[in-house]
């Protein structure tokens, strides 16, 4: 199969979804042009000229809630807010409007959109650009959470979030847009709540999310040459959870590591370390559950501290082999 | 632009059933049959029912959280409102939403808002939607004088013109946000002045007549039709009542009350309804007795209602 990055594949899922459905439009800044700040929308104006991609100047909260407005009457708009940190001054419209319609009106309404976002640090950007805000999304009921970690995933999970009838954040990890995988050129749905095991293995269970996947099977690799036998599981989106896939792997292995960027403080890892703790998969473990995280910083910007301040691949492997020979 | 009879009629008695409403929501609150609060419009009917007349049935509107005055000029089901004021499942939103948040998708009413500003942003989705649809629709986007400070007003005006959307923004300055006063930081004028600033028609009009609103909004109505674009209406009114019901009125005095309730709307529009033959007295007072009997209606009809069943909380929160 060839092969594009996972930057083509979002750009390709959109696409692909506009030619389809006249309903599907985006909304965002710098996306004409410019090719928006990363280059995901390059060339799409052309395609579809400035009825459809619309740029706007910036207005992280109205562009949001021109999407949020244009989902209530029943287009299926794709807004892009540039950094995920911007996604604070879009949160009011997100969380408060777009979450709530559907419930608050007794289900007389649907808000199908897409707000999508790059998170992440790496990129040397510093405190402003480099966040990972995905738990504040989750916490919101209504939402729905998406974070790919391939280029395939990227594609079949975009292409599932713009049909779908919910708003959904959908978080691209800014390192992982040049990175390169087998993606089919035809369009295909990746269902929104159903985990992907990245990696089979059976004394370790690692779950991972976006970047933090592709370290763990580089980890995984490492751990291999030492006889330790890694399993990675991708939730791929956070609400919905797949928590079988998740529960079904940690009674194979009895032992878990969590690993995302966000700071480990009030992530996604205490809500997973939870939803294991209360489940059947509890008197399975073999050690206490591991959480490896973001430390409790704001992201630098020397080199050297920006990489400290979330896992790389040795603290990874550092940790799951001390899970792995841990006993209890 | 004269109006018919039945026009007239109609207008009245909206205003009426507006004011039976809220009346009514505060006694029923006053008894303890509900809960929360509750944020009355009484005093701003001709803000509500001479805007929304300019629509048609398949036109939209959007509101904010004073709501109950547009939801009924926009045509709504009195039942099923005061159903969802008193909580009740049978009430529009399923007693989800409540006073705050009635909506009626159907009937071409977008909802209230319990966000200061919450609206306008999607004013502007909903206005880019209608014009890819390209049916011809337009969108009536109501705020108060509150809103006009903050920021999701400021950027909604800046992509409004941006995109030349077909909708008629309408700021019903009431002179107050909660005790702030807005000729403190601002008027209406100086509320027009900025939509003008953005490059949208701008105007502000005497939002206690409801001729005068009519006309304002009635020719905004047509450019945006038209595919003009968008502007911005400042309706200027008055609400008898308190922000809410932790209300003190300790920012302003009973004179000032008294002052605007010689200014009702209602009455002035029933007297230009009698001076100029479109009703006589006692159709007029047949109107005003069928707006009270129809929300004894409604609320007879709210009590009667079943509670949402405890057990379909965790319902509709997501599409399926």
């Amino acid at each position: 199969m060839r092969e594009i990055t996972y930057l083509e594949a979002v750009r390709e899922a959109m696409t692909q979804e506009m030619e389809r459905d006249s309903r599907v439009f985006l909304i965002g800044e710098d996306i004409g042009e410019y090719g928006g700040a990363f280059q995901v929308t390059y060339g799409m104006l052309e395609k579809f000229g400035p009825e459809r991609i619309l740029d706007t100047p910036i207005t992280e909260l109205a562009l949001t809630g021109a999407a949020v407005g244009a989902g209530l009457i029943g287009m299926r708009p794709i807004a892009e807010i540039m950094f995920m940190d911007f996604t604070t001054l879009a949160s009011e419209q997100l969380v408060n409007q777009a979450a709530k319609l559907r419930f608050m009106f007794g289900g007389q309404s649907t808000v199908p959109m897409v707000l999508r976002t790059p998170a992440g640090s790496g990129t040397g950007a510093a405190e402003h650009h480099s966040q990972s805000f995905e738990n504040w999304f989750v916490h919101v009921p209504g939402l729905k959470v998406v974070m790919p970690s391939t280029p395939y995933d990227a594609k079949g999970l975009l292409v599932s979030s713009i049909r779908d009838d919910n708003p959904v954040v959908f978080i691209e990890h800014k390192l992982l847009y040049k990175t390169k995988g087998e993606v089919p050129e035809e369009l295909y749905e990746i269902p929104l709540g159903k985990a992907d095991i990245k990696r089979e293995g059976k004394d370790l269970t690692i779950v991972a999310t976006a970047i933090m996947v592709q370290k763990s099977l580089e980890a995984a690799e490492e751990l291999a040459q030492e006889g330790i036998d890694v399993e990675v599981v991708d939730p791929r989106s956070l609400r919905p959870l797949d928590t079988e896939t998740i529960i079904t792997s940690i009674k194979k292995t009895g032992k878990v590591l969590i690993v995302h960027e966000a700071v480990k403080t009030g992530g996604f890892g205490g809500e997973l370390a939870g939803v294991i703790a209360e489940s059947e998969a509890f008197g399975y473990l073999e050690a206490p559950i591991i959480r490896l995280a973001g430390r409790e910083v704001p992201i630098p910007y020397n080199r050297n501290l920006e990489r400290a301040a979330v896992p790389q691949v040795e603290d990874i492997v550092e940790k799951a082999r001390q899970l792995a020979t841990l006993k209890v | 632009m004269g109006l018919k009879k039945e026009q007239a009629a109609d207008y009245l008695l909206q205003m009426y059933q507006i004011r039976a409403f809220e009346e009514q929501a505060e006694k029923s609150y006053m008894a303890g049959k509900i809960h929360g609060t509750m944020h009355l419009s009484i005093g701003q009917e001709a803000s509500a029912v001479g805007a929304i007349s300019t629509l048609n049935e398949s036109d939209y509107i959007i509101g904010h959280h004073r709501g109950h005055g547009l939801t009924i000029a926009k045509g709504a089901d009195l039942d099923l409102m005061m159903a969802e004021f008193y909580g009740k499942e049978n009430g529009y939103c399923r007693g989800r939403g409540g006073s705050m948040h009635i909506a009626d998708v159907k009937g071409g009413n977008l909802g209230a808002n319990g966000v200061v500003g919450g609206g306008i942003p999607m004013a502007v989705g909903i206005g880019i939607g209608l014009k890819m649809e390209a049916e011809n629709k337009v969108l009536l986007a109501f705020f108060g004088d509150g809103a006009a400070s903050t920021g999701a007003f400021h950027e909604s005006m800046i992509l409004a013109v941006l995109f030349q959307v077909p909708v008629v923004f309408i700021c019903e300055n009431n002179q107050y946000a909660m005790s702030f006063a807005a000729e403190d930081w601002t008027t209406s004028q100086k509320i027009a002045a900025h939509g003008e600033l953005y490059g949208l028609a701008s105007t502000s009009t005497d939002g206690n007549d409801l001729i005068k609103v009519r006309d304002a909004v009635g020719e905004a109505v047509d450019l945006a039709r038209k595919g003009g674009g968008p502007s911005l209406v400042v309706n200027d009114t008055y609400r008898w009542r308190g922000h809410s019901k932790s209300d003190r009125n300790r920012y302003r005095t009973n004179e000032e009350i008294q002052e605007w309730k010689d200014k009702d709307p209602i009455r002035r529009f029933q007297k230009y309804c009698l001076d100029e033959k479109l009703l006589t007295k006692k159709e007029a007072e047949e109107i005003k007795e069928q707006a009270y009997a129809d929300i004894e209606a409604a609320r007879v009809f709210a009590e009667s209602s079943p509670e949402p069943k405890v057990e379909t909380l965790e319902e509709g929160v997501y599409a399926p």
